[in-house]
């Protein structure tokens, strides 16, 4: 049993009197996807929010490998392999999309100011790999011919994509995606749904993915959590889950 | 709500961009100036701002701004010929102070001083879309470094003028860090009120800075090390001298005028190299969507703050050159109304757009000279241009674009 990746132990977080996640526990093994559904409003982005550092819970415990990472700032827990996309895609709209992945890959470029104003070969080697990098993912998610084109106008499903590619290219360990086939299409959802299975085959990458398209988590998903009103109703494998009555008195039942 | 909280923002703005222009004017009486304020005009343009915002005039009268023309010199054949631009630009400024007039000289010297704060100040509010309101300060740190090494310790022009940035940026970063993390209005005020601390300290700390009688007999700068005063200090030797011509005090004002031209070209090398590294992208990010920079490992708070250090750096540059070129510096220099000038040239120019910044600092500094006649109505007239900026065109003469880095398309790749 390999010793997991993400360890979630007892994740509160509140907001004054609204108790939004209350008792979640889950691990994310390496390699795994993981997903977690619930209806609107049942607390799934706020784990995300607190996985990846942009809220403090107010209570539990996230480890990355056997390290605690809670409460940290959102920026040093992306350097530390988490980094996610946001539910209301958050490009840089005006930058085009090769400077989009060029400004992801900030930590890892040559930000010493000497050799950049002065174009040293070790700057333009770095900005030359940077930008082959940029070429490389925009290909794989298929927005190699949209490179030069702003950001902003690019259609809703390559926006997706883009925002995906972004994460991707920090070589992140763990990569959280919340709801992101929303808004696509049947066929694009087929597209991202081979995406996913790719990062992870290929890209050394474990998926935590929140997501409200069943057949799309039911195919693609390792094990799932299962929420509702912030609290933690059902965890298993995908059938595992269809078979929990709570799941589907509070879930699937209604569909 | 929201549309009143920016009508608030702008209004504010306003007061500030408008009060050196039409609040406050000089008047010349004889042997003494005065300086007069009169806040009338600058309530009226504030309401207009601001019954303009909360009514959303802009978008009303939007059909109108579009069929405006706009100055876009992002044209094709314009940057496709820029280096030769530049050129005869470079040439022109480099022959200008060998055909024009001695004041003419002075005036376009005092103007580049501008250029460079308006660049300087154009990293912190037009690149990181920090809105800084005591910009001054930085300017003052560097002036007074300046004054200060070289009455006390005999430092020359051209060490202090690099421990004058230097003490410019580390001030900005013992402000900036503090503040930076937290959101934007409280960098304005805090800002705002930084730079009247400066400007306090320097007026109360007499046994350092004389008070408010601020420091004299400031070294001009030496060329090459060859002085530009008609006496040479002992052991030191002067221009005319060192060419055997006799003395001319337009010497040593072409010299300025030459040395306040490297410092912009200087500046616009830094700048140009920047917004085409990590760093200037970023700054672009952060400014577009702060907490996507989070979510991929970029530190706010360290990328504001290479800005906010750098345009301090610049208005401390800036500063050791106003002090070696008038000689004396007071604490009233260095007021409130001067930030907002800066300011000024900066929203006036087009945020983040350098040849905007340039032309705005020229034509507001160069017109007031020319047009001194009128003054009366050119106060009118600029705080009237800039209370229409406000509401049609907030986005300045020129909109900024930086340059982007481009990624050759398959086909373009394997030729
Ligand atoms: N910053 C916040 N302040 C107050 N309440 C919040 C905040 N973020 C989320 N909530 C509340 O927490 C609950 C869960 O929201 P969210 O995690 O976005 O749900 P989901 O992503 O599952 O649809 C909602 O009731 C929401 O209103
Ligand atoms: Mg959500």
């Amino acid at each position: 049993m390999k010793s997991p990746l993400l360890t979630v132990s007892g994740l509160q977080m509140r907001f004054g009197g609204l108790l939004a996640v209350d008792g979640i526990e889950f691990q994310v093994n390496p390699g795994e996807i993981f997903a977690i559904i619930g209806p609107n409003g049942a607390g799934k982005t706020t784990v995300f929010n607190c996985v990846s550092g942009f809220y403090r819970p107010t209570a539990g415990e996230i480890r990355l490998d056997a390290r605690a990472i809670t409460g940290q700032p959102g920026h040093r827990i992306a350097r530390a392999g988490i980094v996610r996309t946001f539910q209301n895609i958050r490009l840089f709209r005006t930058m085009t999309a090769v400077e989009n992945l060029l400004v992801a890959q900030h930590a890892q470029l040559d930000t010493n100011w000497f050799s950049g104003l002065f174009m040293l070969p070790r700057f333009r080697r770095a900005e030359r790999d940077a930008l082959e990098r940029a070429a490389y993912w925009l290909e794989k998610v298929g927005l190699r011919e949209y490179a030069n084109r702003e950001a902003g106008n690019l259609a809703y499903g390559q926006q997706r994509r883009l925002e995906i590619a972004r994460c991707m290219i920090t070589q992140p360990r763990l990569l959280l995606l919340d709801e992101p086939a929303a808004g696509l299409n049947p066929q694009e959802t087929h597209e991202l749904d081979l995406l996913i299975r790719e990062l992870r085959d290929q890209h050394d990458v474990a998926v935590l993915l929140i997501e409200h398209d069943m057949s799309l988590v039911m195919e693609i998903s390792d094990r799932i959590l299962v929420m509702e009103y912030g609290r933690p109703i059902g965890i298993g494998t995908p059938a595992e889950v269809r078979s929990n009555p709570r799941v589907i008195k509070a879930y699937l039942g209604e569909e | 709500m929201k549309s009143l909280k920016t009508a608030c923002m702008a209004a504010l703005l306003t007061a500030v961009l408008t009060l050196p222009l039409l609040g406050a004017h000089l008047v010349v009486n004889g042997l003494s100036t005065t300086l007069v304020v009169n806040l009338w005009p600058v309530g009226i343009a504030v309401l207009l701002v601001f019954v303009a915002q909360l009514l959303d005039l802009k978008a009303r009268l939007g059909a109108i701004t579009q069929a405006l023309p706009t100055v876009s010199l992002s044209s094709a054949s314009f940057s496709r010929h820029i280096r030769l631009w530049l050129a005869v630009v470079l040439v022109a400024a480099l022959i200008f102070p060998f055909v024009a007039s001695r004041g003419a000289v002075d005036v376009a010297t005092y103007a580049l001083t501008y250029v460079m704060l308006g660049l300087g100040l154009n990293i912190v509010v037009g690149f990181a879309g920090l809105l800084d309101l005591g910009y001054v300060a930085f300017y003052a740190v560097g002036a007074y470094s300046y004054a200060l090494l070289s009455q006390y310790f005999g430092l020359s022009f051209w060490v202090c003028l690099p421990i004058g940035g230097l003490f410019a940026a580390t001030f900005g970063i013992l402000l900036g860090f503090p503040v930076l993390r937290l959101r934007g209005d409280y960098l304005a005020i805090v800002t705002l009120g930084f730079g009247e601390i400066i400007r306090l300290v320097l007026n109360n700390w007499d046994s350092l800075t004389h008070g408010p009688d601020g420091i004299n007999g400031i070294a001009r700068p030496t060329v090459f090390g060859l002085e530009l005063n008609r006496r040479a200090s002992p052991g030191g030797t002067t221009l005319h001298e060192f060419f055997g011509i006799p003395f001319d005090s337009l010497y040593a004002v072409i010299a300025l005028y030459l040395i306040a031209l490297l410092l912009v070209i200087l500046t616009l090398f830094i700048i140009n190299r920047l917004v085409r590294m990590p760093v200037g992208r970023a700054w672009e990010a952060l400014r577009e969507d702060e907490i996507a920079c989070r979510s991929l490992g970029l530190n706010p708070t360290l990328i504001k703050l290479s800005a906010f250090a750098l345009g301090a750096c610049f208005a401390g540059l800036a500063g050791a050159f106003y002090a070696s070129r008038l000689g004396t510096i007071t604490p009233e220099s260095f007021t409130f109304i001067e930030s907002a000038v800066v300011l000024a040239i900066v929203v006036l120019g087009g945020m983040g757009s350098q040849i905007g910044v340039i032309l705005a600092a020229l034509l507001l500094t160069v017109l007031p000279e020319l047009a001194r006649s009128f003054s009366e109505y050119r106060m009118l007239i600029f705080g009237l241009v800039m209370v229409l900026m406000m509401i049609w065109r907030p986005q300045g003469l020129m909109p900024a674009t930086r340059p982007r880095l481009e990624l050759p398309t398959a086909e373009e790749a394997h030729q």
